[in-house]
């Protein structure tokens, strides 16, 4: 993207004017260099959702921002119901609630060396990854709707997670308002045997170890020191939330005419929010965050599990558990006025300030963690939520160091052996069914994530914590 | 144009797409186009060869060619993950709106395919099914992994 064709509002805010059908500006955090390296694609694609119905103050893309479908990947847009704004299923995506989780493991990097290789073995073992993997639980069809409906609390309830986990995944682990009913059978059967399994593509699980502290206080307050290390998991609803996605996608493209909506891409597929398909999607869209919950609190116990096999008195702790695929009502003040906003998040992590009244309390000084995955080789960060995140992208800030290059050239440049071995030389240790899985998901595939986190951090939309760096990675 | 088939004629070729990636067929009808552009997908998926040692069958419903396109792909995502199989076969025959095709395959064999990705589903993004002025059909999109 050419950044003289923006008009430059300070080092790390670019806006492009509204024209034709815009309805507000798009605005791109990041410094010149990565608006430079972005795909002339998201400009076009966040100017598309500049135009939908009810978008309130700006169409935003974070620092990580790529080409996606329909919105950009890192595009946030809020809209408001009562200005006839819209849900959309191509803003929310196909992996509905993909998310981070971290949790804390009370060890630190010189216990696990001695047995680095064997947790790689015993997680790549029993966590369920790739195509054609199933996992240990099939859900009946009553218990498929209390999944559904529960979320992680469910699973708790269950016995595959722990009560003490709840308070640390949005929403208390339990996204309200969800309905089953409005899930399709397709979208069931896609799930019954897909409980906590991980998937593939950019998705995993890595032992990490603090690498570097920014900010002393926070990073106290998270319970994180240098060289402790942490479990991440990143993975979202699926089969269940692909097939949601696909199904809406299709149907809300299809009404869009009749619902007066002029669509400039088919992806952008959405709804008015108060209309019979939008209410119909919405409760689609948080069962399947609760898919999401629900399995990541299950891949949370699984690792546990393993871990305690290594060492019989871990005591493991979610740090916390945020998705970067969702649609969610918060009230943001905009313009002096409290509004009651539906904020789409597509690659972008919500990022509460300090002080917000939905943290747990025991964070609500520092701000809500924003965990930001990066790429096998260079490590993961974890920030906060900034005193600015609200004004300056409703709450919101980037979720990963997002892909330099596609899956194709990144296929054509390096071997996934090669990349398995050199990692290991660096001392990370991969474990994945499929070494192309790996050549596709090479570091060097990926923007350098520390130049995405600093420039989210300068355009206050997050501050930086830690840097963590992988001692071991599952890829599906 | 990115990898494809080693035939003179590729029936078939991926395209790169920022994070995900795109599939295309190309055949003498729009139906071989079609199988041609699963037959891209499965090759997404693996590099492996796939044994048609079953058939299933599937039927879509569609407006037009390009949302039948996304269909058909997206059933085959579909039968992909409830049956935990890859297919290799693909027979397309399309009357008007409605699609009737059958999927040879076989189940994953993760250390034989050596799945590299499971594709989420099929999007509207670079999709175009067209004749071509040579009366060649193509049919793709960007897949969702």
């Amino acid at each position: 993207m050419d950044p003289t064709a923006l008009t430059r509002i300070d080092d790390m805010t670019w806006q492009v004017e509204p024209s034709g059908a815009m309805r507000v500006p798009a605005i791109i955090y990041g410094d010149e260099e990565l608006i430079r390296g972005m795909d002339d694609k998201v400009h076009l694609q966040a100017c598309n959702v500049a135009t939908l119905p009810g978008i309130v103050r700006a169409s935003y893309v974070m620092p990580d921002g790529h080409w996606g479908y329909g919105f950009p990947i890192g595009g946030v847009a809020a809209f408001d119901p009562a200005d006839g704004g819209v849900i959309s299923a191509g803003g929310v995506g196909f992996d509905i609630s993909c998310g981070v989780r971290t949790m804390r493991t009370g060890l630190s990097v010189k216990d696990i060396l001695p047995v680095q290789t064997s947790i790689a073995d015993s997680l790549f073992t029993q966590i369920p990854a790739g195509v054609g993997s199933t996992g240990a639980i099939t859900l009946d069809a009553p218990e498929m709707d209390q999944m559904l409906r529960g979320g992680a609390r469910w699973a708790v309830d269950r016995g595959w997670g722990e009560a003490r986990d709840l308070p640390r995944i949005e929403e208390g682990g339990r996204m309200p308002d969800a309905r089953p009913d409005c899930v399709s059978e397709q979208a069931v059967k896609r799930q019954r045997r897909e409980m906590g399994t991980l998937g593939s593509g950019n998705h995993y699980l890595e032992v990490q170890a603090v690498a570097e502290i920014f900010d002393a206080a926070a990073a106290a307050a998270f319970g994180l020191a240098e060289d402790d290390v942490v479990v991440t998991i990143h993975c979202g609803s699926r089969g269940l939330g692909h097939q949601i996605g696909s199904e809406f996608l299709k149907e809300m493209a299809l009404a869009a005419p009749a619902a007066g909506i002029v669509l400039p891409d088919r992806e952008l597929a959405c709804a008015p929010i108060r209309s019979e398909l939008g209410e119909r999607y919405l409760g689609a869209m948080r069962a399947a965050i609760n898919c999401a919950l629900a399995n990541r609190e299950i891949l949370g116990h699984i690792a546990r599990r393993v871990m305690r096999h290594f060492f019989p008195d871990i005591d493991m702790e979610v740090l916390f558990d945020v998705s970067h695929n969702t649609c969610k009502v918060e009230a943001h003040v905009v313009d002096g006025r409290r509004r009651d906003l539906f904020v789409h998040r597509k690659g972008a992590t919500r990022s509460l300030g300090p002080g917000h009244p939905s943290l747990p309390p025991d964070l609500r000084a520092i701000g809500q963690p924003v965990l930001i995955g990066g790429s096998m080789g260079t490590g993961s960060y974890i920030m906060a939520g900034s005193e600015t995140s609200e004004a300056r992208a409703f709450a919101s800030a980037c979720h990963g160091a997002g892909r330099a290059m596609s899956r194709h050239a990144a296929l054509k440049r390096w071997s996934g052996r090669k990349v398995v071995d050199d990692l290991a030389g660096q001392g990370i240790l991969i474990r994945s069914p499929s070494t192309r899985g790996v050549a596709e998901e090479a570091p060097g595939a990926y923007k350098d994530v520390g130049r995405v986190v600093a420039a989210a951090e300068w355009a206050g939309l997050a501050r930086r914590v830690v840097r963590l760096r992988p001692l071991v990675c599952i890829k599906g | 144009m990115a990898s494809a088939n080693s035939m003179a004629a590729a029936a078939w070729e991926h395209f790169p797409h920022d994070a995900d990636l795109g599939v295309r067929g190309f055949g003498e009808t729009v139906e071989a186009a079609f199988e041609n552009a699963a037959r891209a997908l499965t090759a997404a998926v693996t590099e492996a060869d796939v044994v048609s040692r079953e058939t299933i069958e599937v039927t879509c419903d569609a407006p037009d060619l390009e949302y039948l396109l996304v269909d058909w792909l997206n059933a085959v995502i579909y039968e992909m993950a409830v049956r935990g199989m890859v297919f290799g076969r693909f027979s397309v025959r399309i009357r008007g709106s409605r699609l009737t095709g059958q999927l040879g395959g076989e189940p994953v064999d993760v250390a034989r395919h050596a799945p590299a990705c499971e594709p989420k589903g099929a999007t509207y993004t670079a999709l175009r099914v067209a004749q071509g002025a040579d009366g060649r059909w193509s049919a793709g999109c960007v897949v969702d992994v």
